[in-house]
């Protein structure tokens, strides 16, 4: 009999050819993931690092503007608290409303374009373009020009002025409604984006079968179509509140350096303006980490394996 | 004790209600799916609309569903009028051929959804049971997506029958189960359907699904209804070639009406003399289409000595069932003929065969001469 069975007995029936493709397929895969992983170990993990040992150094006795040595001061840290921990609050104050806000309005967009105009694929895809052509033009310029349609002279102010909801002498620029409409509008198609893709996969008949058990359409909707976006309505949520919480271009443009300053600017002041890097690395990093924690709140409330 | 059961069996007993269509027609741009339709079922019928695909019959129940509202015409349900009624207020509930689970809801909430919007305060309660009526209680509070396809199919009837509608509508709900499981739905909804004595309106294109479930069944083609009765009268005497097609097999045969005797039509089919009962028969004179159903022929290596009724030609094809043989047999003048016979022990015939087709006069029956033979023919 030519037929042998190896030493290793029926516990692996898989020929050395196979096991050897196998762990061809094995290192392919490590092959293609290396050169992202390089890339975020070189502009990720190795700047927080240097972040983290920066956020600790100490100023020597006697030393010039900008001149700190290594060293391991946790003071920092509280030094940084004590003063800005109003600037830290107000960030987390204003991208929170900018979340609500955008949800608020980025919902019905997505679910119009997604849902409503499912047989008109046209304006689906004229629509789906407008909502994606503010990225073709620079977020500081957008910004910027929230200043001219705010301005006191502008359609806007003159409007709320003429029903008196503005007072007379009242402005909109340089006021927190300006930063938070700046911070809205700016962030609105991430809110859009990711729950536009989910609402195009919300199969319609479901809304049939529960219009047909007596659901009314907002019935339907609060029962069928709203719990079955909460993954994109997340996803979309995470997408404005992060980036919005760490913005300094538009309290920056849109503010007016008292009611309105949010850490983002603070650590851009501390970083080029007044030349304190411990300071403003110890800010980044109580910035990321208060992120982290309080994504992490709203992971573990609301996200459900499902929607991961 | 039977004091106690009395009030409550009558109520379960007559809570299905008449359903009437009048002049119904439903044109979607330039397509007519329903043409003029008129329809009357009567309260607890198990009501089949048969028909192949694209034959208006799923548009038709959208319509009675209240998910599509029709181009021109009338519903009502129980006498009260629903056509501008939407489809959560009316008293109507339906099971649809994708099932359309909630995904995010349990097996439970499912079923209950229809009485919460009710506003049921026994809603819970009275899902339970629905789960237990289609013996689904254990996996209450399993998610759709963890049943099988015949499971989900059990939990969609649950959900719309807890609701006790007047009228329940079946959208091919058992198009998607295999062969086995499917046999044994149609016989549970045909029980619960006598249990719950409901008016149930069943869209299917399965003739052999329709024929064992339904009390009624309307065949549909293009838009019309072509033919509407009890399984048995439709399958015996269908009225155009569509439905002798559509509804089992036919053995159709174009010919000439040349004598009238005894309540018998004499019919000239190529050279052969076929009886033909006269009131068996849509056209009495003239060009016609003679039709009998292929079980009803007796194929034979001798001829039966009658004058009337019998053809005879060459087998070219024999295929062995089981139960029967199926035979194709070459008519000269006429062109194909099935049938079959019953393997009792007897020598089959083989191909090449001459053999002999006979039958009684009186299964015979009569279309119009201006039908298309091949109308309804399942491809």
């Amino acid at each position: 009999m030519t037929q042998t069975i190896s030493k290793s007995g029926l516990s692996d029936l898989r020929s050395k050819d196979e096991i050897r493709a196998e762990r061809r397929k094995g290192r392919t895969g490590i092959y293609l993931v290396a050169p992202g992983l390089l890339v975020l170990a070189l502009f990720f993990a190795l700047p927080v690092v240097v972040l983290l040992a920066m956020s600790l150094y100490v100023k020597p006795p006697g030393a010039e503007i900008g001149e700190f040595v290594p060293g391991f001061e946790i003071g920092n840290y509280m030094t940084v608290l004590s003063a800005y921990w109003p600037e830290l609050l107000r960030s987390f104050w204003f991208a929170l409303i900018a979340t609500v806000l955008a949800l608020l309005i980025g919902f019905p967009m997505a679910y119009l374009v997604a849902v409503r105009l499912r047989e008109k694929p046209l304006l689906q895809g004229i629509l789906l373009v407008l909502l994606i052509a503010p990225f073709f033009s620079s977020f500081i310029l957008r910004t910027q020009a929230w200043k001219q349609i705010l301005a006191d002279e502008g359609f806007i102010a003159q409007a709320l002025k003429f029903v008196a909801i503005l007072p007379a002498d009242g402005h909109l620029t340089a006021t927190p409604f300006a930063v938070v409409a700046g911070l809205t509008y700016n962030f609105l198609p991430f809110m859009v984006l990711p729950i536009y893709a989910n609402l195009g996969r919300l199969d319609t008949r479901l809304l049939e079968a529960a219009g047909d058990l007596y659901a009314s359409p907002m019935n339907s909707f609060f029962r069928i179509t709203l719990p079955m976006s909460a993954p994109g309505i997340f996803a979309g949520t995470l997408l404005t509140f992060i980036p919005a919480a760490g913005d300094y271009v538009n309290s920056a443009l849109l503010g007016n350096n008292r009611n309105t300053t949010m850490i983002g600017q603070v650590i851009d002041s501390r970083f080029f303006k007044v030349i304190d890097y411990p300071g403003a690395a110890a800010l980044s990093f109580v910035l990321m980490v208060s992120i982290l924690v309080l994504v992490t709140i709203y992971i573990r409330r609301f996200g459900t394996k499902e929607l991961m | 004790m039977n004091a106690n059961l009395a009030p409550t069996l009558p109520e379960t007993r007559t809570s299905g209600a008449d359903l009437e269509l009048r002049g119904i027609t439903k044109r979607f741009a330039e397509f007519v799916a329903v043409k003029d339709l008129d329809l009357l079922v009567p309260s607890g019928t198990f009501f089949a609309l048969l028909g192949p695909s694209g034959c208006g019959k799923s548009t038709t129940l959208r319509m009675i569903a209240g998910l599509e509202a029709p181009s021109e015409g009338s519903i009502s349900i129980g006498g009260e009028d629903v056509t501008s009624l939407p489809s959560h207020k009316r008293p109507v509930n339906t099971v649809f051929q994708s099932y359309a689970l909630f995904p995010h809801m349990s097996v439970l909430e499912n079923v209950a959804f229809g009485l919460k919007r009710k506003k049921d305060p026994e809603a819970m309660a009275k899902a339970q049971a629905g789960l237990e009526m289609v013996e689904l209680a254990h996996l209450a509070n399993r998610k759709p997506a963890q049943l099988s396809g015949g499971q989900q199919q059990r939990v969609a009837l649950a959900r719309a029958l807890v609701n006790r509608p007047q009228v329940l509508l079946l959208d091919e709900p058992l198009g998607a189960l295999d062969m086995k499981l499917r046999r044994q739905m149609q016989l549970e909804l045909k029980t619960i359907q006598t249990e719950v004595g409901l008016t149930f309106i069943h869209v299917t294109h399965d003739q052999e699904e329709a024929m064992t479930m339904a009390d009624t069944v309307a065949v549909m083609n293009e838009g019309r209804i072509e033919q509407m009765g009890p399984p048995r009268e439709l399958y015996e005497l269908p009225r155009t070639a569509f439905v002798a097609n559509f509804l089992g097999k036919s053995n159709l045969m174009r010919g000439e009406v040349t004598g009238k005797r005894a309540g018998l039509l004499e019919v000239d089919v190529a050279g052969h003399s076929v009886l033909l009962p006269e009131d068996r028969a849509v056209q009495t004179s003239g060009q016609v289409v003679v039709g009998v159903r292929p079980e009803k022929i007796t194929i034979d290596r001798t001829s039966s000595g009658a004058a009337h009724n019998e053809l005879s030609g060459t087998v070219i094809d024999v295929s062995f069932t089981g139960t029967t043989t199926e035979y194709l047999v070459d008519v000269p003048g006429i062109g194909r003929i099935g049938t079959f016979s019953q393997n009792r022990g007897q020598q089959p015939a083989a191909v090449g065969d001459t053999v002999y087709l006979y039958w009684e006069a009186d299964y015979s029956f009569g279309l119009a001469g201006d039908e298309r033979m091949d109308a309804g023919v399942e491809q």
